[in-house]
């Protein structure tokens, strides 16, 4: 072996920084598989306990009268979410599509930038203030604006959803009609098309899949939501309601109280709820955001 | 043929109008109709701060500013004060991002610099979900999985370490504690977090990355003396972002921290935040000084999460611009 050959196995100082370089990068992996572990925990405790209790009749009965903890079912809040998780809808669906058409077509900077900011205050603002805000406005008020009567209601609670779920959808929908390429709309001024058929005809049709899938973010954020509904639709009673001017159970309501509850037959109510709930949640956004990267991804390679 | 060019050489001013009347009333009627829906967004945020600053009032009135500094919550005496609320809040979301900020940075830089492409998307996708877990699920598994094992594992080991300082002391085998509802707080905006750190980390122009690397940085230096210098601002704007959904997270710190005030000296004791009080006495309310106390307390809670928010998002823009050059 020649003895004067260079070894370039680092030493001394170059040593130590590898080894701080080492340790810098296990430190990074390891805070991303905590953040992933805490993740498979969570889904693994709710899912092992819950999953015992679910069967048909938990979707089509309602909670149980048996003093001595028959099972019962969660029709009744599986009906009212999905009637407040609809309310919500209908509201922020149109406001927020119609306010991000605004902001990307007709607005000047100025403006649009303003609106974002406002509707990024509005997602900042604490669900459980947005629940008192439609309390004062739809419970407890003089004039009756929203509620029918001072009484909590679904139509109360799906308002204060939609407050939620406006700068979701608006900024969503922002984003992908941004990724709508300028030469279609251009290619559609050309032929003589004027504005409004362009949007409803080229800009809209064109990222349609992309304001759908942002949808369906919100919804499957709103369905999750309890804190706006603790002042708007809490009290309720114990069966299947349709009608949304009554106050309606709810999943993510059901869960809370039985979880608060001192009957273990609860607990394990609570937590085949939360199965469903965290299945609904996890499912319908992952989906949504494989669609959406599809979308960006087509949209994308237009431009 | 002569005819003919004259008729079309008309004045300019009176050329006949090309366009439909149906297209000018619908390109009216679209505009009309979308910033009519952006104004009554706006007109929600305005009727936000003024619903609840009215219904505040009478509670105002009564108590005045003392209500922030009062503690005590005593409905038979219709006595209301929220200090212990406002420190409580400010505890466990402090708390929290003591927690995050270290490991949200961390993952982020994960994500951005050190993950293969392959393992980037899926690990992203990953802790979004995280995000997107119901707050009263993680309550729910707060109660039943996190604060027994805090209580027989966690806060012991801190305490046996740590005991001496006063806010780790008391019995560190209590379940419902300031404790576990900071470790729920710290696993809710890790997700906020990371992701905004992640995006300023991937916008950090890859020629001063690969400068720094060509120098014979490592790629700890390279971060540390280039990546996270250069989006600093950023970076704690994404950390007061996580801070203020923090401050506004009910449920699932009602779920686990016990409700209790006055505030013990330890973190291994049960206490209450202001948004936690308000969803705990959702059902509780009678009278009406104490509907108004709680409104109180809710305007108290928007004016904190307003304030970080708007400086938070204010940082954010700065760094969009910086990045996409005002795109």
């Amino acid at each position: 072996m020649d003895p004067n050959a260079i070894s370039l196995k680092a030493t001394g100082r170059g040593r130590r920084r590898l080894l701080a370089n080492r340790v810098a990068e296990g430190s990074a992996v390891l805070a991303a598989v905590l953040a992933i572990a805490v993740l498979a925990v969570v889904i693994w405790s709710v899912g092992s306990r819950g999953i015992g209790a679910i069967n048909l009749d938990f979707f089509i009965k309602g909670p149980s009268s048996d003093f001595f903890g028959g099972k019962g079912g969660i029709a009744p809040a599986l009906v009212g979410s999905l009637m407040l998780v609809g309310v919500a809808t209908l509201i922020a669906l149109p406001m927020g599509v119609l306010t991000a058409i605004f902001v990307s077509e007709f607005a000047p900077v100025q403006v649009s930038q303003q609106i974002r900011l406002w509707l990024d205050v509005l997602n900042g603002f604490p669900s459980i203030v947005i629940g008192i805000f439609v309390f004062t406005l739809a419970v407890k008020t003089k004039v009756p604006i929203l509620g029918i009567g001072h009484h909590q209601s679904a139509i109360a609670g799906g308002f204060a959803l939609a407050v939620i779920m406006l700068p979701l959808v608006a900024r969503s929908t922002m984003e992908v009609l941004r990724l709508v390429p300028n030469q279609l709309r251009e290619a559609s001024y050309a032929l003589g098309v004027s504005k409004w058929q362009t949007v409803i005809r080229v800009v809209l049709p064109t990222s349609f899949g992309g304001i759908l899938t942002g949808t369906t973010l919100a919804i499957a954020r709103a369905a999750g939501e309890t804190a706006p509904l603790l002042f708007t639709c809490a009290i309720a009673g114990q069966i299947v309601d349709w009608n949304p001017t009554h106050s309606v159970q709810s999943i993510p309501l059901t869960i809370l109280n039985d979880s608060e509850s001192a009957d273990p037959a609860l607990h394990q109510q609570a937590w085949a709820a939360a199965f469903v709930l965290i299945l609904f949640v996890l499912v319908t956004s992952l989906t949504a955001r494989l669609l959406l990267e599809h979308s960006r991804k087509k949209l994308g390679l237009q431009q | 043929m002569l005819a003919h060019v004259e008729a079309a050489s008309v004045p300019a001013g009176s050329l006949p109008r090309t366009r439909h009347l149906g297209d000018r009333i619908g390109d009216g009627l679209l505009y009309g109709l979308t910033a009519l829906a952006s104004i009554l967004g706006l007109l929600v945020v305005l009727a936000i701060v003024w619903r609840v600053a009215d219904g505040a009032w009478p509670a105002i009135k009564i108590f005045k500013a003392g209500f922030l500094w009062d503690n005590q919550w005593n409905v038979n005496l219709n006595q209301f004060g929220a200090r212990d609320l406002i420190i409580g809040t400010v505890v466990t979301s402090f708390g929290a991002m003591i927690l995050a900020a270290p490991l949200s940075i961390a993952i982020g830089l994960f994500l951005s610099e050190l993950a293969p492409p392959a393992v980037r998307a899926p690990v992203g996708t990953l802790i979004d979900m995280l995000a997107a877990v119901p707050s009263v699920v993680i309550g729910l598994w707060g109660i039943y999985v996190l604060a027994p094992f805090n209580a027989n594992h966690t806060a012991p080991l801190i305490h046996s370490v740590l005991g001496w300082i006063p806010i780790f002391g008391g019995d560190p085998h209590t379940e419902s504690t300031v404790f576990t509802a900071i470790v729920v707080l710290t696993i809710m905006t890790i997700p906020i977090t990371s992701s905004i750190c992640r995006e300023l980390f991937m916008g950090v122009p890859s020629e001063l990355e690969e400068g720094s690397i060509g120098l014979g940085a490592t790629r700890w230096e390279m971060v540390k003396t280039v990546v996270v210098p250069s989006v600093r601002g950023g970076v704690v704007a994404a950390v007061i972002l996580g801070l203020g959904r923090a401050l506004g997270e009910a449920i699932a710190v009602t779920q686990v921290i016990g409700n209790f005030i006055p505030l013990k000296h330890t973190i291994f004791a049960p206490g209450d935040t202001a948004a936690s009080r308000l969803a705990n006495q959702y059902q509780g309310a009678s009278t009406n000084t104490q509907i108004a106390a709680l409104i109180y307390l809710a305007l108290v809670l928007l004016v904190i999460t307003f304030l970080t928010n708007y400086a938070a998002q204010r940082v954010v823009k700065r760094f969009e611009f910086q990045r996409t050059g005002g795109a």
